[in-house]
């Protein structure tokens, strides 16, 4: 310790305790009431009972808040990432450290004395410097490598923010250095050098001890820490970096219920008879709507996977989070009171129609957040507000009314539901009537029952369960269109309907499973309808029937050419179920298979299922699933093999448009199975 | 303005196996689904947003059985203000002649400005409604019309001509106007539009509502008899072009030109 502490060395004439004192009251007070209005914004947004599970949400934050679990999927920003929050975390011991060396000269954390003391200023001194260097390298990266992620095509970004953090938290790092440097030369304590790196590399650049100067840089270099200290404190609420503090709690209060959509309005009986359903206005948001706002650090890892923003359609999913965060800033402000808002809209013209309407609802964005923001389910809340005042894209409206009418979006005549089953040589399936009974309920589903490509696959499946010994039969004319894309599209109402028409028919008969090939189907079944049903995906069924050796296959079908596999987005990521269609492939006889560089939970979708595969986008400059044909093709893949009736349509087009007619080959798991058997 | 929209309730039989009934007369239509004319879809949208413009009110007319209580209710989702089902059993056969009278006999009882329909309907594609109402009515009338506007009394729109040309006319109100697809871009009801409506009633007008004579009605007061309906004869085939994408395409120039389709 030195004489010249800053605790004992009075500014201006100000005793150094009482200028600590008025600077913490300060800080701290403004950034109390900037929390309050904040938090005010939260109570203030419509309910959502997340405090339940609470076991499970605390391992979230471990694992996803403190283990920065999902950092490293972009290896290089993720390792930067991890080395800055655990200096933040050990940082922090530091600055209540120094924030108490205002008011007395020998402050010392409890327990932080002696020889663990010791240890933390040896620790915290290479922390020290570590932090400095990666935001050194943090700022390079981004001023001249410029990483294509952190770019917002479209405006309205806050890129320049992460410098001013950048900068804050270096200068940090150098006051701290300073003043520790300068201690070391008025100390004359450079023995420690060889401990103290931060410390010394600062102090080489220092006069010789004794030097009048030394006492200036101790306490300048401490009440500049402090006073950047404050202000990042007091930056972080305003900033993109309010992620600092509100991460963790946003991990905590995740979405614990994967693959479904969110009910209309939390705590009402009747969403029916609400005045405007859906969101149209910022005051529909939930307050975890809010507080996922509040923490998106913008580090655009969203829509760098996002496959609408891949192919140029208006859709960022990061802008969603920035611009409602903007808004929420400006009409929810610190200071002062809110603007006008005029004729301002916040769905339709904050939010555009062409935002809201390019979502597949894939899963990219949410799988890829480190800090677990959801997308889908405020995209599908303004889709019902949409929805509400008729605003439905035209090329989507025909298929919606064809489902209200006919069951499905095709047009099909209700009664020709089962007529693939004619077309079976051989094989009589089974149409459930009510009260009947099998081990699987077969769900068909549109797709399947009118397509007369995906029908193939229906066929294929009944070929299979028919060698596998399986008792099974369908719905027949009782089946309803499972509503998965319905319930996506916003149009709530029509979801009940279809999902209450199916959920009547699986009550009238018998079955252990459910068996579907879709997985939009599957996805809706298991995680939408109100009531449960055990079901599994095909890919799990004919695993199953070839671990237990009833089935068998021949390899002459993919002989000599290599496979690969893409992972449908409701297959993969909104149900988990990547390693069941890979062990199928891998029971065929000398198969190749290689993935492509985005696989499993970075699946690229092909443009989406069900009634997607009616819309019409006018912005994108190519279809996502002739991007996807290109990193097959990319990969040397002769057969891609999906386990999604959607995928398979949309990427049969997609090779044909690429110019990849003849050399590739696009068939659906099931298909492959049926024509393997031996 | 008050506007009154006649919409009409078609079989749909896009994905159907027609069958022709005993009589040979009609189509089976029992087992067909029912829709809305998809033409008068574009008629309501026209009315509501016109009504959104310039305020008044918006009836919807149908002449058809109970079922179409669903299409009328529809339009109410949409934005009418009231709607009508004109019914009764001595309807039934009337051809568009004696479905104009019966649509006039209901027009006439009350205020109006605007009558609008679609041009063409999807079963029977007859085409005539709009020009016997405005006939009918004794008002001006045009078919294929798009770009509506109204002001000071008159009414201007464009009507569709061939070739893709289209001719600018200005009309006195009252008039007829029978709309094109495609003029503007109907609005989406949802389970929840059609619900909130659920409780407005829907009255059925019959004869006796409508002041009409049995005479004027049905098969006795129709102009068109339809002596025998058939199926078209089966063609030949479709002939399927096979070879290289540039051989086929060549061929299929080759046979355009030579079967007239192109010059």
């Amino acid at each position: 310790m030195t004489m010249f502490e800053p605790a004992s060395v009075p500014i201006a004439g100000i005793p150094a305790p009482v200028l600590s004192f008025i600077i913490l009251v300060t800080a701290v007070c403004f950034f109390a009431y900037v929390m309050y209005r904040r938090i005010d914004l939260l109570r203030k947004a419509l309910p959502d009972p997340r405090f339940y599970e609470l076991g499970k949400r605390a391992l979230l934050a471990v694992k996803y808040g403190f283990g920065q679990w999902r950092q490293p999927r972009y290896l290089g920003a993720g390792i930067l990432h991890i080395l800055l929050f655990a200096g933040f975390m050990i940082l922090s011991l530091r600055s209540l450290t120094l924030i108490g060396r205002g008011f007395s000269p020998d402050f010392h954390l409890p327990l932080l004395t002696g020889a663990v003391g010791f240890g933390y200023d040896v620790l915290k001194d290479y922390v020290v410097l570590m932090v400095l260097i990666v935001c050194v390298v943090c700022i390079v990266r981004r001023a001249v490598f410029k990483p294509a992620r952190y770019d917002h095509p479209g405006g309205g970004g806050h890129g320049s923010e992460a410098y001013i953090i950048l900068g804050l938290v270096s200068a940090l790092m150098v006051t701290d250095m300073i003043f520790d440097g300068s201690a070391l030369k008025l100390n004359g304590a450079e023995g420690h050098a060889g401990l103290l790196p931060a410390a010394t590399l600062a102090s080489a650049f220092m006069p010789e001890s004794g030097s009048p100067s030394l006492p200036y840089l101790h306490v300048g270099g401490y009440w500049v820490h402090i006073l950047v200290f404050f202000g990042l404190l007091n930056y972080l609420p305003v900033s993109k970096h309010f992620h600092v503090i509100t991460a963790i709690p946003n991990v905590f209060f995740a979405n614990l219920d994967k693959g479904t959509i969110k009910p209309v309005r939390h705590g009402v009986k009747d969403w029916m008879e609400l005045e405007e359903c859906g969101i149209g206005r910022f005051e529909q948001f939930t307050w975890k709507h809010v507080l996922d706002f509040y923490s998106c650090a913008d580090c655009g890892r969203c829509s760098d996977n996002c496959p609408a923003a891949t192919v140029g359609r208006a859709l960022s999913p990061r802008m969603i989070s920035i611009k409602a965060r903007d808004y929420a800033y400006t009409h929810h402000p610190v200071l002062w009171s809110p603007p006008n808002n005029g004729d301002v809209q916040f769905t339709g013209d904050v939010i555009t129609e062409d935002e809201i309407w390019a979502c597949t609802t894939c899963g990219a964005c949410e799988e890829e957040c480190p800090i677990l923001i959801q997308y889908i389910d405020k995209i599908v809340d303004m889709r019902r507000y949409l929805v509400d005042q008729g605003a439905v894209p035209q090329s989507l409206q025909k298929p919606l009314q064809q489902i209200k009418k006919k069951g499905n979006a095709y047009g099909g005549n209700k009664a020709k539901r089962a007529a693939w089953t004619k077309d079976l040589e051989g094989i009589e399936v089974r149409q459930l009537a009510e009260g009947d009974a099998a081990d699987y309920l077969f769900f068909v589903d549109s797709c399947g029952s009118f397509d007369p490509r995906i029908q193939e696959i229906t066929k294929a499946l009944a070929r299979i369960l028919h060698r596998g010994s399986v008792d099974f039969g369908i719905l027949g004319n009782d089946e309803t269109d499972s509503g998965n894309e319905i319930r996506r599209l916003g149009e709530e109402g029509l979801f009940e309907q279809v999902a209450e028409k199916n959920i009547e028919a699986f009550r009238a008969r018998k079955f252990r499973e459910i068996v579907a090939f879709d997985p939009h189907a599957f996805n809706a079944i298991r995680n939408d309808y109100p009531e449960k049903f055990p079901i599994v995906h095909a890919s799990q069924l004919i695993a199953k029937l070839l671990r237990s050796g009833k089935l068998h296959l021949s390899g002459e079908h993919v002989k000599n050419r290599l496979v690969t596999y893409h992972d449908p987005c409701y297959l993969g990521r909104h149900n988990g179920i990547y390693e069941d269609p890979r062990f199928v492939l891998n029971q065929i006889p000398g198969i190749q298979m290689r993935e492509m560089s985005r696989s499993y939970s970075r699946s690229f979708c092909c443009s989406g299922g069900g009634l997607l595969l009616w819309y019409e986008n006018e912005q994108e400059k190519e279809r996502m699933g002739e991007v996807r044909a290109r990193m097959a093709a990319e990969i040397g893949a002769q057969v891609i093999v999906t386990a999604c009736p959607f995928c398979l349509i949309n990427l049969e087009d997609a090779v044909k448009t690429t110019g990849n007619e003849g050399k590739m080959e696009v068939i659906d798991l099931v298909e492959l199975i049926d024509r393997s058997l031996t | 303005m008050d506007i009154i929209v006649c919409m009409k309730w078609v079989p749909d039989t896009s994905e159907a196996d027609l069958v022709i009934d005993k009589e040979g007369k009609d189509i089976k239509k029992d087992d067909l689904d029912h829709d809305m004319n998809d033409w008068d879809r574009f008629a309501i949208e026209e009315a509501v947003q016109l009504k959104e413009k310039l305020g008044g009110k918006v009836t919807v007319v149908g002449v058809a059985p109970e079922d179409a209580e669903e299409m009328l209710r529809e339009c109410l989702a949409r934005g009418a203000d009231e709607a009508f089902l004109l019914w009764d059993d001595a309807f039934e056969g009337s051809d568009g002649f004696a479905v104009a009278r019966i649509l006039v006999s209901f027009i006439k009882a009350r205020p109006w400005d605007l009558v609008l329909t679609g041009t063409l309907a999807d079963d029977d594609c007859g085409g005539q409604m709009g020009g016997m109402l405005g006939a009918m009515l004794g008002v001006p009338s045009a078919t294929l019309v798009s770009a509506i506007s109204v002001e000071d009394g008159k009414i201007t729109f464009n009507r569709e001509l061939e070739g893709g040309l289209y001719e600018h006319m200005e009309m006195d109100l009252p008039a007829v106007l029978s709309v094109a697809t495609g003029l503007n871009e109907p609005r989406f009801v949802s389970i929840r539009a059609v619900r909130k409506v659920a409780s407005v009633e829907i009255p059925t007008l019959g004869l006796g509502e409508l002041g009409l004579d049995e005479s004027l009605v049905g098969v006795q007061g129709s102009r068109v008899q339809i002596e025998q309906l058939t199926m078209p004869p089966e063609g030949e085939g479709a002939e399927m072009i096979g070879g290289k994408p540039e051989e086929a395409a060549a061929k299929l120039a080759e046979i355009l030109k030579e079967k007239g389709g192109i010059g």
